[in-house]
């Protein structure tokens, strides 16, 4: 059976951290999100979340706390990228590099430990179930710091992502601003892998925003819609979780990749109707 | 408007922008060299010249994102290095991405604010001054379109828009009307006219062909061959004047209204032909 509420109302207090900690990872995922899409870095999350993920299996390994390693090797990354691919030519070539490389480290890393095998697991397919108490303080911690650096860079950023040679030529520094933007992308990827996992990091950071452009060209909307698509495919996803005994990861990805295809559909059917008004206005 | 001390009108006289013996170039070669230039306030500049003559480097020098080989650049008598809120810039035009998220106005919205730090609210001032230049650029039915569903011409309205809203001193502009057709190129010559008859702000207009704005040009400068010549239509835009930089005989044609170059090879061009010769 895939769903089961009947006990419902006794596990959720068991889950609250978790779902305090999607909330969180849901508003950061969206808000970063959007530049992600208007910096056209996908690319990025990725290979991001691999060394993250290097990060977290070494720190497994020797024993140091997997958030910070996981952070550790999100920054390194992140670091990396707006270093050695300051020119967009060269920046998917860079990630394309880095990211076989962390994903063999963190293998490496993950098969020389002799722990529980579980804890191996959640780094590349989440443990958003097993959210304790320090993890969400680091959690609240990290995504706290993102939104706020975010919400004061917002406005030259976005100049800066989406008009970069007027933005330059009036004084806006471009260079630095992208930067900024890479290391709170790598921390939040850190926060993130820590709950759904490397590989599905992609879902919470690109996915609601991707969907939510779909929908709307507004800047102002676009953020909006990016940020409640995330929190339902987080939240929501946990929620559907605890009835469906199944790992939490693919709920959440689930649900964030049916409200892309809904935003698919709503935008193809938008735009055949405005072909069809037009040719009919043609016609007459 | 919210203008900063930086942003105080420059004293009458004082040239907007000085290019003080500037060479630029690569390799020992330069692009073009002891280039001296004042700039006055409202002062409408054409540069002209084929590709590959250092149009738009003279440009990016200007925005301090190229270095001079020698020689320096004063913006209201100081160097600039990364831009400046002086300067509003017009790019040429090119196709924006169906799916960039921004709607038209948001690009005048950017050009009035999109420096400041923090969350994009406007305050009521900014709104009722991107309203105004709506007015101004024809675009009040255009503003809540998406950027990327705009035709080129439209787009370059706001362009022109978006370059003026803040007031600049300075207008620079790369190639604005390449890819428009006359029409549009007129409107979009009126506007920028407009603008700096309105607030005296200087401009800079690089150009395949003069004409569209000539009406308009108070100097031209020309740039060809790792030369240039500086001076109104009539003292460059001259058969003799031209042969000479070129190194080529050249016939430059005067015909209702329009200037014409004709090659040394006989061949009929509009003056934005000559890139063919070099």
């Amino acid at each position: 059976m895939i769903f089961d509420f009947s006990d419902y109302g006794q596990l959720l207090p068991l889950v609250s951290n978790s779902l305090i900690a999607a909330a969180l990872l849901g508003l950061m995922g969206g808000l970063v999100g959007v530049f992600v899409m208007n910096r056209d870095s996908s690319f990025a999350v990725h290979g991001i979340s691999e060394l993250s993920f290097a990060g977290a299996a070494i720190a497994l390994l020797i024993g140091v706390d997997v958030v910070l390693g996981s952070i550790f090797g999100s920054l390194i990354a992140a670091a990396l990228i707006g270093v050695l691919g300051a020119r967009a030519k060269d920046r998917n070539s860079i990630i394309a590099v880095l990211m076989p490389f962390g994903l063999g480290l963190g293998i490496l890393a993950l098969s020389l430990y002799e722990g529980r095998a579980s804890n191996k697991f959640g780094l590349l397919t989440g443990q958003i179930i097993a959210v304790d108490q320090p993890a969400l303080v680091w959690l609240a911690g990290i995504s706290i710091f993102v939104i706020l650096v975010l919400a004061l860079i917002w406005r030259p950023l976005q100049f800066a992502s989406l008009d970069p040679d007027v933005a330059r030529a009036r004084g806006v520094a471009t260079g630095p601003l992208g930067f900024a933007f890479l290391i709170l992308l790598g921390l939040a990827v850190a926060a993130s892998v820590q709950v759904v996992g490397a590989l599905l990091v992609l879902s919470l950071l690109v996915t609601p925003a991707a969907a939510a452009l779909r929908v709307t060209s507004s800047p102002k909307l676009a953020p909006v819609l990016s940020v409640a698509f995330a929190l339902t495919s987080a939240v929501g996803g946990i929620l559907l979780a605890i009835g469906g005994g199944l790992p939490v990861s693919p709920y959440i990805t689930t649900v964030s990749f049916l409200i892309y295809l809904v935003c698919r559909g709503i935008a193809m059917a938008k735009n055949s109707a405005a072909r069809a008004s037009v040719s009919k206005a043609v016609a007459q | 408007m919210a203008n900063d001390a930086s942003r105080l009108r420059l004293p009458a006289g004082q040239p907007v922008l000085s290019i003080q013996a500037a060479t630029f170039g690569y390799d020992e070669r330069p692009l073009w060299s002891n280039l001296n230039l004042d700039v006055a306030q409202g002062e409408f500049i054409a540069i002209i010249g084929s590709n590959g003559s250092g149009k738009t480097s003279l440009l990016r020098a200007i925005l301090g994102q190229e270095q001079l080989t020698s020689g320096q650049i004063l913006l209201a008598g100081k160097p600039v290095h990364h831009g400046s809120r002086r300067i509003g810039y017009i790019p040429q035009a090119r196709n924006v991405d169906a799916h960039t998220p921004l709607l038209a106005r948001d690009l005048l919205t950017m050009g009035l604010a999109g420096h400041r730090y923090g969350l994009p609210f406007t305050s009521r001032q900014d709104r009722a001054r991107v309203e105004h230049i709506l007015g101004c650029i024809d675009g009040h039915e255009l503003a809540k379109l998406p950027v990327g569903q705009l035709s080129g011409g439209q787009l370059q309205r706001f362009r022109v828009g978006q370059a003026v809203i803040d007031e600049p001193d300075l207008i620079l502009a790369d190639e604005p009307l390449s890819a428009l057709d006359l029409a549009q190129q007129r409107t979009l010559a009126d506007l920028i006219d407009q603008e700096r008859k309105d607030h005296s702000a200087a401009v800079l207009f690089v150009t395949h062909d003069v004409n569209p704005v000539l009406g308009m040009v108070d100097r031209v400068l020309y740039l060809a061959n790792g030369s240039f010549k500086i001076g109104t239509p009539d003292e460059v835009l001259r058969s003799e004047v031209l042969s000479e930089l070129y190194g080529t005989p050249v016939d430059v044609v005067r015909n209702q209204g329009r200037v014409v170059v004709l090659g040394a090879h006989g061949a009929d061009h509009e003056h934005h032909a000559h890139e063919e010769w070099h």
